[in-house]
């Protein structure tokens, strides 16, 4: 097992190389920062523009291989580059990370567990009224974009903070004014955090109780979940070792590779309730012409994802026998 | 892993549910002796079994609306999408603007009319694009095998290491801008949407190309793309069907969220992720500008999402929902 996942990780290394160069070149091609200055009144002399691009890598007037090798090269040492302002790409990512996690853990984690469990709890119950309500139900959330949720989530909000004269709900950014009793701060990042983590959830409870639903009728119907319950086992224990702990294979794998895109899957959430995470810092990047920012956050995603099949992979070598003997 | 969900073999019991579904048409009484002659054809079955489930069918009635209202509303609205009324800024629905004005005093009916024509065609074509890559690269590689079967491999997980949303927005940033480049944002949202579906069709191809017909084609000296065109890619059509389906709703949901960064439809063009977008930065204070296109999206996504699902039970032998004999 370990030599196929050393063969699956390097496969993984390769790919990314390949995917963050491809994407260098087309940022470098298409973005346009010499553009920042230019619309500039009154104007810049084209002498000093051209001395700022040099020194950042940014010049088109450079041959693009030489940028790339220059841009390569200081990667290899950690450095990813800076923007035409002068600001250090690595400075910004290694903060807004963070930022991005505190927004999507919550939500994330109870949106899988709420997931699977109504999923598994409406394929027992399959086709009666719960069962329907509830696929209706997500059905609805899936069609509708996170964007048109969370703020549909904001009007309501306002609405209820208005009518109540409490500020319970706080949709601006990540922290506000606190009070001054004790943990405050906590209530405070709490009540910020609360939208966010009701769209997440919902969009989560969604998608994995479809996941899990499907997979748990295809379970429910097998070979072996009759054996066990012929054998003698109630139905709900036949139900809970048999049927649902095969349907949590895929799931679980699912969600080792959903888990590691959440950093940058987050990007309309963040817009709407203003946390300056990784997915704006990536779009404001590419609207500010910033080359490097838009480089480094597609690679931080790629690792994202890479990060996600690698868990993936063992997940499945773990939890699936079929795989681990093989 | 999407090997494992999308492995279902559709052919199989083909024949026997279709001789379960002429037998349990109509209930006959033991003793009545009627002639059992009727025969079904594949494409009354499946219309039958369509016809079954009530939401797919709701949905088929929802989307001629919605096109209709797409086509024939901007003749019949007193209201042009470019009209401005000089009397009325942002004001409520009323009996003159039934769904309100804009900040620049615009109908929010006609704008939403003609921000769904252009969401419905961009749903439409790059459903149509991007299932048509996936047919022809999946079934190309599962039938060739060998180097050209890991090389598209290898291209799919290549597309799926960077989230396609960044690579979209670079493009769209540094692409031709003006009135046609919303055909620039087709061709990209299906460049990016084949990968995931050429995997199932590979799968599923994978499954049928040692069929004897399809064996027999080939001893009979047929050409390798015609085999795959004319034996093949009917046999998995319901899975494409299913594909370019649900694949309408995606494509309009990525365009949503693209257009809220302002890398969507372009001004003055209009569609309904781009009139989301304006209306949502107003939502909380004059909450119909956002309310009537979201409103309007997500009946179309749920829509043809809920046609996509009556297709797929229809179309698969295997499905529960093929009705009872009862």
């Amino acid at each position: 097992m370990g030599k196929y996942l050393l063969r699956r990780l390097l496969n993984y290394a390769i790919l990314l190389f390949i995917a963050v160069t491809l994407t260098y070149f087309l940022a470098a091609t298409q973005l346009n920062p010499r553009g920042l200055f230019e619309v500039r009144n009154p104007p810049l002399d084209p002498a000093s523009i051209e001395a700022t691009l040099l020194q950042y890598n940014l010049s088109d007037r450079v041959p693009i291989m030489e940028r790339w090798w220059t841009w390569f090269t200081a990667v290899l040492q950690g450095d990813w580059g800076y923007t035409v302002d002068g600001g250090h790409v690595n400075d910004e990512i290694a903060r807004r990370m963070w930022v991005s996690l505190r927004l999507v853990t919550v939500g994330s984690i109870l949106g899988i567990v709420l997931g699977v469990a109504l999923g598994a709890w409406t394929a027992t119950r399959q086709y009666k009224a719960s069962d329907r309500a509830a696929t209706f139900g997500s059905l609805l959330i899936l069609a509708t974009p996170i964007l048109v949720i969370a703020t549909i989530l904001t009007i309501l909000a306002t609405k209820f903070n208005q009518a109540t004269g409490v500020r319970m709900f706080e949709f601006v950014g990540e922290t506000g004014d606190r009070g001054g009793y004790p943990l405050a701060g906590l209530v405070d990042r709490g009540q910020h955090l609360l939208l966010p983590t009701i769209a997440l959830t919902l969009v989560g409870i969604a998608s994995y109780s479809r996941i899990q639903r499907n997979l748990m009728l295809d379970t429910l119907g097998a070979d072996y979940v009759r054996t066990a319950r012929a054998k003698g086992l109630r139905k709900q224990r036949a139900v809970m070792k048999h049927a649902l702990r095969t349907a949590l294979i895929p799931t679980g794998t699912y969600f080792a590779f959903s888990v590691a895109t959440l950093f940058t899957g987050a990007t309309v959430t963040e817009q709407i309730f203003t946390f300056h995470g990784m997915g704006i810092y990536g779009v404001q990047a590419i609207q500010q012409q910033n080359v490097h920012g838009t480089v480094a956050v597609t690679a931080f995603a790629g690792v994202c994802t890479l990060t996600g099949a690698v868990l993936a992979d063992i997940m499945v070598a773990i939890l699936d026998p079929r795989v681990r003997l093989s | 892993m999407s090997d494992q969900l999308g492995n279902k073999i559709l052919m199989d019991s083909e024949v026997e549910s279709a001789i379960e579904e002429v037998g349990s048409g109509d209930a006959q009484r033991p003793g009545d002796v009627r002639p059992t002659t009727k025969r079904l054809t594949r494409r009354r079955l499946i219309l039958r079994r369509f016809l079954r489930n009530k939401l797919a069918v709701a949905g088929v009635g929802v989307w001629i609306f919605l096109i209709l209202l797409a086509l024939v509303g901007p003749m019949v609205s007193p209201w042009a999408f470019n009209d401005v009324d000089r009397r009325a800024y942002l004001k409520p629905p009323s009996q003159q603007h039934w769904f309100g004005t804009t900040q620049s005093g615009r109908d929010v009916l006609a704008l939403t009319m003609q921000g769904l024509r252009k969401s419905l065609l961009i749903g439409l074509l790059v459903a149509l694009i991007s299932t048509t890559i996936a047919a022809l690269v999946g079934s190309f590689a599962a039938y060739f095998g060998g180097w050209t079967e890991r090389v598209a491999l290898w291209v799919v997980d290549l597309l799926l290491v960077i989230p396609s949303f960044f690579l979209i927005a670079i493009l769209v940033t540094g692409g031709p801008q003006g009135s046609s480049s919303w055909l620039l944002l087709v061709l990209l949202l299906a460049a990016f949407g084949w990968v995931l579906s050429a995997r199932v069709v590979r799968s599923l191809t994978l499954s049928v190309k040692e069929r004897e017909y399809v064996l027999a084609a080939r001893f009979m000296g047929l050409a390798a793309p015609k085999v795959i065109i004319r034996h093949i890619l009917p046999n998995i059509s319901s899975l494409l069907i299913i594909d370019a389906t649900l694949g309408i709703g995606g494509a309009v949901l990525a365009e949503t969220t693209l257009a809220f960064f302002g890398f969507g439809v372009q001004p003055p063009d209009t569609s309904l992720g781009t009139l989301i977008a304006e209306g949502q930065r107003l939502a909380t204070t004059f909450p119909w500008i956002f309310l009537a296109p979201a409103t309007v999206l997500v009946i179309m996504v749920l829509s043809v999402n809920a046609i996509g699902d009556g297709l797929r039970d229809a179309l698969d032998p295997n499905s529960q929902s093929g009705g009872k004999a009862a």
